[in-house]
């Protein structure tokens, strides 16, 4: 990419971030160690109102998983971001992040007081006078959840390799908050969290 | 960090593998409703018919129940969920689904908050399958449409844009292939019938237009909608004790009340 680089930050694992994109910008995140899932959740940075809509963008696209051209839309339907480069594939956007509460039905009580995706969110929304009522499903990056035609669902191995990466293009000024994945319960980083690289291109 | 975390990544692996062929195991037990119940007129709280097009909003006690009869077969029948007592708190698909192993969300599943408690019991449903994965219609299809619906219910209450999550659409016949593709299943048979137990104080949106994917853009007629007054849900009830996900949620809301 020869576009001028704006960013180039390493996330450590288990972080939140979160950074707005001027239309046209290319956020770039870079899988560094393989199998670690990055969840991200957009919002118009005009009208916070306006955010993704995981039900929308997989109506409009007639199938499961992002990949290369997802475009992403909001819940007016409208295009938020467009994935244009991508060499995992197989991205999620039906399980949503994980939670502390969440984890307590999936693993059992004990599982509690462990760092999870949403206070990640949570932390990133409260900067923008956000809270939990603004948090709605994701974009499930690097997270391979096979839905199969009987309606078994798992998170399985992620199939993203050390150094896949993303390109998302913003189609709105878009705000735009990640969380690292922390979830050591399930498959999703591997049992391992490890940190991503996060890179902004200009327009 | 928490102890936890020093478990090894295989004792991590052998634990969630271990979860995983339990949830299946108990997949095999969701036999559909094959009669369903008549209505106890003594415990009746509320009977009405949502015009093709409409939605209603709907305030039900903890165990009320509820049951939507699809008079004419409307293809999605769009449905979303709060707990009155704290509105921030609402019905979350991407738990629904991953919590359960599944996305047939049928008789016998339950419907979970974000904050990791069952909303509502699915305790009868002569269909099979509905939706949470995918979207309602929206205005691009029809002037009356599921997206405008449960906003202008949430507005009823008070509530925003912001309070919609992701819903759920019973009726909604989604087929996935093995490269995730989605397909319509076809129309649901006229009188197809759920019944939801409420497990916690909540306000319901329910919006009588067609699943995104449907092959129409106008509901076919009205749905009927009753609530009746129920018995608490007991220890070993069939909802509560179909999966140990089911049964750690359940104790989540019973915490909630104590």
């Amino acid at each position: 990419m020869t576009q001028q680089s704006l960013l180039d930050i390493v996330l450590p694992a288990r972080a939140p971030f979160s950074c707005v994109l001027q239309p046209g910008q290319i956020l770039r995140m870079t899988d560094l160690h393989g199998q670690q899932a990055l969840d991200a959740l957009f919002y118009n940075d005009d009208d916070h109102g306006e955010r993704y809509s995981a039900q929308d963008t997989l109506s409009r696209q007639g199938s499961a998983y992002l990949g290369l051209n997802s475009l992403l839309l909001s819940n007016e339907a409208r295009p938020m971001a467009r994935i244009i480069a991508d060499t995992a594939g197989l991205h999620d956007s039906s399980a949503g992040a994980c939670s502390c509460e969440a984890n307590t039905v999936r693993f059992g009580h004990h599982t509690r007081f462990m760092h999870a995706c949403r206070e990640n969110f949570l932390t990133e929304l409260s900067r923008y006078g956000m809270g939990k009522r603004d948090l709605v499903s994701n974009v499930n990056f690097f997270m391979n959840v096979p839905i199969r035609p009987n309606g078994e669902l798992a998170i399985i191995d992620g199939v993203s390799q050390a150094g896949s990466y993303v390109d998302l293009r913003a189609e709105m000024r878009l705000l735009c908050l990640l969380s690292n994945c922390p979830q050591v319960n399930n498959p999703c980083n591997g049992f391992d969290p490890t940190p991503v690289r996060i890179e902004i291109f200009a327009a | 960090m928490n102890n936890l975390d020093l478990a090894t990544p295989d004792q991590h692996r052998a634990r969630y593998e271990q979860l995983r062929a339990n949830a299946r195991a108990a997949a095999s037990i969701f036999p559909l409703s094959t009669a369903i119940p008549p209505l106890d007129p003594a415990a009746l709280r509320s009977q009405e018919m949502i015009p093709a097009g409409w939605y209603v909003p709907l305030c039900l006690q903890r165990w009320d129940r509820l049951r939507i009869i699809n008079r004419a077969g409307t293809p999605g029948v769009s449905v979303m969920i709060w707990n009155k007592d704290d509105v921030s708190e609402r019905y979350n698909a991407g738990d629904t689904v991953k919590l359960q192993w599944t996305a047939r969300i049928t008789r016998g599943r339950v419907l979970f908050s974000d904050m990791g408690r069952v909303l509502a019991s699915l305790t009868e449903d002569d269909y099979g399958y509905h939706d949470t994965i995918l979207a309602p219609n929206g205005p691009e299809q029809s002037l009356r449409n599921g997206r405008q619906n449960l906003r202008l219910a949430a507005c009823k209450w008070g509530l925003t844009r912001a309070d919609i999550a992701p819903s759920i659409h019973l009726f909604s016949a989604v087929n996935i292939d093995q490269s995730g593709r989605f397909a319509w299943g076809g129309n649901p048979p006229v009188n197809a019938t759920v019944e939801l137990r409420a497990e916690m104080n909540l306000l319901v949106a329910i919006s009588n237009t067609p699943h995104s994917l449907a092959p129409m853009a106008e509901a076919t007629g009205p749905v009927e909608v009753v609530v009746s007054r129920g018995a608490p849900t007991s220890a070993d009830d069939f909802c509560r004790m179909a999966t140990e996900e089911a049964g750690r949620g359940f104790a989540n809301t019973d915490q909630y009340f104590v």
